[in-house]
């Protein structure tokens, strides 16, 4: 069919494509054919260019663009995040920093305040029994004078049995006593 | 040897440009031919699937989706690379020309289909179109400014000989530019349709169809090697691209 056309073309115009059969030519240098390539290439080249430039490329484009746009505003999200994460865990440092340190205080305050009571009890204490102690200490002493004393009566009633024993003669206990004393200084 | 002989089994029948519906336009032959169904079955295949994989538009994306964005970071990245953030009003420019020189590279690998970038005129326009678009916004911008591209900073008396150097360098451009992209192409699938003619011809051949396996392997490497070359081309445009634009944005910075 395409060959009865061509034909045709080819009585009336005397030039033509070659539709089959062995080139008489080398067919990339054959020049009949050359404007049909151009202008079949022209339209087509033609409606590539304008189906990329006006609807192909925008539209991937566009979604490229706008995942960019969302990385970008995420990772932004997350460094914001992150921020704030950070400034939680430094208010919640300080707050135990701040913990610890009042725990502390208390503590030494407690302490404090006990050995103080402690100190007081002991010298309440120690008082009462160097009180006691000095009572006690008088009390001994009081004993031995009246243990002192009662010697020297003791040793003059022995003194004067021990005379009248001897002598058979009774003596005066003034006698004695003046004896004893002359005994003692003596 | 038969089978190898005839014309549909010669290596250049493949680059053949056959022709669908006959139409004629402003005095030209622009039939719509294998060529032209292959470029806009390749403008077919990657809209859709730009388009279809970025239906959901979802913040976390689909197989397809990540698919459809890696492309575009990739080409992004390499615009940025070369030409810098104002280079990015180029961008949909060689987003288009990459994925179009790629997508036609690899669906030129199909057994049985056309390669469009195996034809020296198709590559020329594109490459033509990178360096016209070189010069008007160069001009544009810089105004004469833009010559000093072809100054080199040298002692003056080396001038003479370095500007005619600088002139000849900035019009090899386009030329290696279309040249690299359809030579490769054309080289490549020329080996592979003769290794795997060895395959019918040996088996063809009797006794000699024992070693038909070999030429076999070598078409299945071939084919990873071409796969490798169709999508290095497919970058090297698009480098290359950026790197003329580098100097129509910012100028000579030599």
């Amino acid at each position: 069919m395409s060959m009865l056309l061509i034909g045709a073309v080819a009585v009336t115009t005397g030039e033509f494509i070659p539709s089959a059969g062995a080139p008489d030519v080398f067919p990339p240098f054959d020049p009949r054919t050359f404007a049909s390539q151009l202008f079949w290439l022209a339209v087509s080249f033609g409606a590539l260019y304008f189906l990329m430039a006006r609807v192909a490329l925008p539209r991937i484009g566009e979604v490229i663009e706008e995942r960019r746009d969302r990385i970008q505003r995420d990772l932004d999200e997350a460094v914001r995040l992150k921020a704030e994460t950070d400034a939680a865990l430094k208010a919640y440092e300080q707050s135990l920093a701040d913990a610890r340190g009042k725990a502390q205080g208390l503590a030494k305050e407690t302490r404090d305040r006990l050995a103080a009571e402690t100190d007081a009890e002991r010298h309440r204490v120690e008082g009462e029994l160097n009180a006691k102690l000095a009572e006690t200490e008088k009390r001994i002493g009081e004993t031995k004078a009246r243990a002192l004393a009662s010697v020297d009566e003791i040793a003059a009633s022995t003194a004067s049995d021990v005379v009248s024993l001897l002598t058979g003669k009774g003596v005066s206990d003034g006698e004695v006593r003046k004896a004893l004393a002359k005994a003692r200084a003596g | 040897m038969a089978a190898g002989a005839d014309g549909a089994h010669s290596p250049i029948a493949q680059f053949e440009i056959k022709s669908l519906v006959p139409l004629r336009l402003f005095g030209f032959d622009t039939s719509f031919t294998n060529s032209a169904l292959f470029m806009i079955i390749a403008v077919a295949l990657i809209s859709a699937f730009l388009i279809m994989s970025m239906r959901g538009r979802s913040l976390v994306p689909t197989r397809m989706q990540s698919v459809a964005e890696v492309f575009y970071e990739f080409v992004a990245n390499t615009v940025r690379d070369n030409v810098g953030q104002e280079g990015m009003k180029f961008f949909p420019l060689v987003f288009s020309l990459f994925v179009f020189v790629l997508i036609c590279n690899v669906v030129g690998l199909v057994p049985g289909a056309f390669t469009v970038t195996s034809h020296i005129v198709v590559t020329a326009a594109l490459a033509l179109l990178v360096i016209g678009i070189v010069i008007v916004y160069g001009v544009a911008t810089q105004g004469t400014h833009f010559l000093k591209l072809f100054v080199p900073d040298v002692p003056p008396a080396l001038l003479p000989l370095m500007v005619p150097i600088e002139v000849i360098s900035f019009l090899s451009r386009p030329l290696s530019l279309s040249v690299r992209l359809f030579a490769n192409m054309l080289a490549g699938h020329i080996a592979l349709k003769i290794f795997a003619g060895f395959v019918g011809s040996l088996l063809a051949a009797g006794v000699w169809g024992i070693i038909s396996p070999l030429p076999l392997l070598l078409t299945i490497a071939l084919t990873a090697l071409e796969l490798l070359v169709a999508v290095l081309q497919a970058y090297v445009f698009a480098v290359l691209t950026c790197v003329y634009l580098n100097d129509a944005v910012h100028g000579a910075h030599h």
